[in-house]
């Protein structure tokens, strides 16, 4: 079970990751589960999806993009930003535009290789939710959210530059 | 100079915390060297070929006495007594433990100063020109935006993690000393036809494996608009930068394979969604930051006092330092004084605690104690009184800080090349030295006039040879070194990237080859020409005839 860190505490989650996927039929085996699915999985079979009795939520690679989410994204409960490796920045500005500029009310999971070091900036840029890889302490990324105490830019956790604030 | 408040205490005491609790878990084995790797990176520290090295940045290489000596200090109580004035307006310590570097790190905040962001795939210190505010062709000064500039980039939460390392320079002047246009981001305070001032901003310049030089984004930029003008240029670096070749993973190249013309739409496609949002700037923050950088108080004096006419003529020695070394201030009675750091036998940029202090206690009596630092690595004095240079001058020579040859031959920019990094192919400062021994004399320097040689240890172009008039670059030819020489490149307004004369040469033969390269600019000279001027009338060919000729 991957551990999830949601609103400053670890929680069980109800949501499984499909990282890979050939047909809609990977659905209907277990019916009535909560699955977090590929934007290209999402965009072949939204049709057939329509009837699953579970919900049904969305994961983009890092080299997708948010923008390219031809739908009205308030419908998904969440949208997942998978991070392949730590070092791979691309979900950081997925995230702030899902906030910023598409106005996504929903959750934001980071997925994949996200690490205790990353935390701080994650939910700078409007992560919500934090699905840590499995040998990470737990105390130590509950910690991280308090790295700093303020920031000089503005982001989605707060929007004034700090400049508007001194 | 910029003035720290409580915010920015505490966010550098947050990540002077950070930074220790992530080097105890390194140490304990609870993150790994991968993990560790942009971390200490992102906290200036490198592990080297001989040992670690931590890059301390100097924001647009300004440095107050005050933080000289504390940089004496470090250099004497973490290191072997010396620090190295990189071609960045940093400095580098070659000889720290890394289990003492978060010490370091306490210590340089204590005097407002950082390591932060000087490594790692991220936005560096932001660069500018060395007279900046002191310079009599000044449109405005850049330090303040400089300073917004820092801030901005400090902890960006979504550009820590890019393609690649991310360098942003802004210049005001109109001779452009901060080589503004090979940057990833250039930026030139401009005046638009209504006389307002803002700027113009070039993106996709810069150094290493591929040389470019910038292409204009934004024509004019509106003084409040620029950082979201910024943020939107990252922000469609980070979204499509390539991260699938470090080699191809700077943003010169996205540049290049979107096209200018596709690539600036996409900018401004970003742009219009968050201008105008909350990071555009207001008039009272652009106010407290020009605050901090008002002139000193200057005493009211005149050009060309009686003591420096006399010194003058008195002394042929100050008068050839004075020649090279003095360039004038925008205020009368005072000077702007180069002491240049490229003695003979001295790796360029090394220098030493003694050095620092000394110099710290020079600042305070000549300079209202500030310096800046140049990225040819040497130090400015920026508000000399003109009647006190011939004192000055006198106790620059005390610590081997007088040396005449600035902007010459042998003010050369030098990488540390081999000798001590670990991305090296070859040596830099030994090449940098015999070429020093070639030419000893100042007399003849001074005839061969301003001509600019950098030298880099290997395709990472630290030390600029792509700009350099002469440019060698170190290779490594099946486990041998040998060094490409180019010629023609200029890092100044109008910008050039030099081209390989040939074949590489042999170490030993660098001295004489650029002998020859010296013969033939001299032999060929016109009158009011510098170096640049001569080659790009009489092409490559006659250097090379000369210099191959030979060799058959």
């Amino acid at each position: 079970m991957p551990k999830l860190i949601k609103n400053g505490e670890i929680v069980q989650d109800s949501w499984t990751v499909l990282r890979e996927a050939t047909g809609p039929e990977v659905l209907k085996a277990v019916p009535g589960k909560n699955f977090i699915v590929p934007l290209k999985f999402w965009q072949l079979y939204r049709e057939d999806l329509e009837d699953y009795l579970g919900e049904i939520a969305l994961w983009l690679d890092s080299n997708e993009n948010v923008n390219d989410i031809d739908a009205d994204i308030q419908q998904f409960p969440l949208i997942a930003l998978n991070f392949p490796v730590f070092s791979d920045g691309r979900s950081y500005t997925n995230a702030r535009e899902l906030r910023e500029l598409l106005n996504y009310k929903g959750e934001v999971r980071a997925i994949g290789d996200v690490l205790r070091d990353q935390l701080f900036y994650m939910a700078r840029c409007g992560f919500d939710a934090f699905e840590i890889r499995h040998d990470q302490d737990e105390e130590a990324c509950l910690s991280a959210f308090n790295d700093f105490d303020n920031a000089y830019q503005g982001a989605i956790d707060n929007p004034n530059p700090l400049f508007r604030r001194r | 100079m910029y003035q720290y408040d409580d915010y920015d205490h505490r966010m550098l005491a947050d990540r002077v915390a950070q930074f220790r609790d992530q080097t105890d878990r390194f140490m304990a084995g609870k993150l790994s060297d991968t993990e560790f790797l942009p971390l200490r990176l992102q906290n200036g520290l490198y592990i080297q070929r001989l040992a670690p090295m931590l890059r301390v940045a100097i924001p647009y290489g300004l440095l107050s006495s005050t933080q000289l000596r504390k940089l004496a200090f470090i250099a004497r109580h973490y290191d072997k007594g010396y620090g190295h004035f990189t071609t960045r307006q940093n400095i580098q310590f070659n000889w720290p433990a890394l289990e003492e570097v978060p010490d370091i790190l306490a210590h340089l905040a204590e005097v407002e100063m950082h390591a932060i962001q000087t490594s790692g795939n991220c936005i560096r210190n932001t660069t500018t020109d060395q007279f900046a505010g002191v310079a009599v062709d000044e449109l405005e000064d850049s330090r303040p935006y400089c300073e917004i500039i820092r801030q901005w980039s400090s902890f960006h939460p979504e550009f820590a993690y890019l393609p690649r390392k991310f360098k942003i320079a802004v210049c005001g002047t109109s001779v452009d000393q901060a080589a503004t246009q090979v940057h990833d981001i250039g930026i030139y305070l401009v005046q638009n036809e209504d006389s307002e001032i803002g700027f113009q901003i070039l993106a996709g310049g810069g150094l290493g494996r591929t040389p470019v030089i910038g292409q204009v984004v934004f024509d004019f930029v509106e003084k409040k608009h620029l950082l979201t003008a910024l943020e939107a240029i990252l922000r469609v670096y980070n979204r499509y930068g390539r991260r699938d070749n470090k080699y191809k993973a700077r943003i010169k190249i996205l540049v290049k394979e979107t096209g200018i013309d596709e690539f600036r739409n996409k900018v401004h496609i970003e742009w219009e969604r968050i201008k105008n949002g909350p990071q555009t700037l207001t008039e009272a923050e652009i106010e407290r930051c020009k605050s901090f950088f008002v002139d000193p108080s200057y005493l009211k004096k005149e050009d060309n006092p009686e003591e420096l006419v006399e010194a003058l003529q008195s002394d042929v020695l100050f008068n050839s330092w004075y020649e090279q070394n003095v360039k004038p201030h925008k205020k009368s009675g005072y000077a702007i004084v180069t002491a240049c750091l490229k003695e003979t036998g001295i790796a360029p940029g090394d220098i030493t605690d003694t050095q620092l202090d000394y110099i710290a206690t020079l600042a305070d009596e000549f300079s209202f104690g500030e310096v800046r630092v140049t990225h040819h690595q040497n130090v400015v004095f920026a508000d000399v009184e003109q009647s006190k240079l011939f004192s000055f001058w006198h106790k620059l020579k005390e610590q081997s800080l007088a040396a005449m040859n600035l902007g010459l031959l042998t003010d050369m920019i030098c990488c540390p090349g081999g000798d001590f990094c670990a991305l090296a192919n070859a040596k830099s400062i030994p090449i940098a030295e015999s070429i020093q021994r070639e030419f000893e004399d100042i007399e003849e320097l001074k005839v061969i006039g301003d001509l600019r040689i950098n030298i880099s240890g290997c395709m990472n172009a630290c030390g600029h040879h792509h700009v350099g008039n002469i440019g060698i670059l170190g290779v490594d030819k099946k486990g041998e070194e040998f060094y490409q020489v180019s010629l023609g490149g200029s890092s100044r307004h109008a910008a050039s990237l030099g081209k390989i004369i040939g074949p590489a040469f042999a170490q030993e033969e660098i001295p004489g080859v650029v002998r020859q390269i010296v013969t033939v600019y001299q032999a060929h000279k016109q009158a009011g020409e510098e170096f640049l001027d001569t080659y790009q009338r009489i092409g490559m060919d006659p250097f090379k005839e000369k210099i191959y000729a030979k060799a058959d």
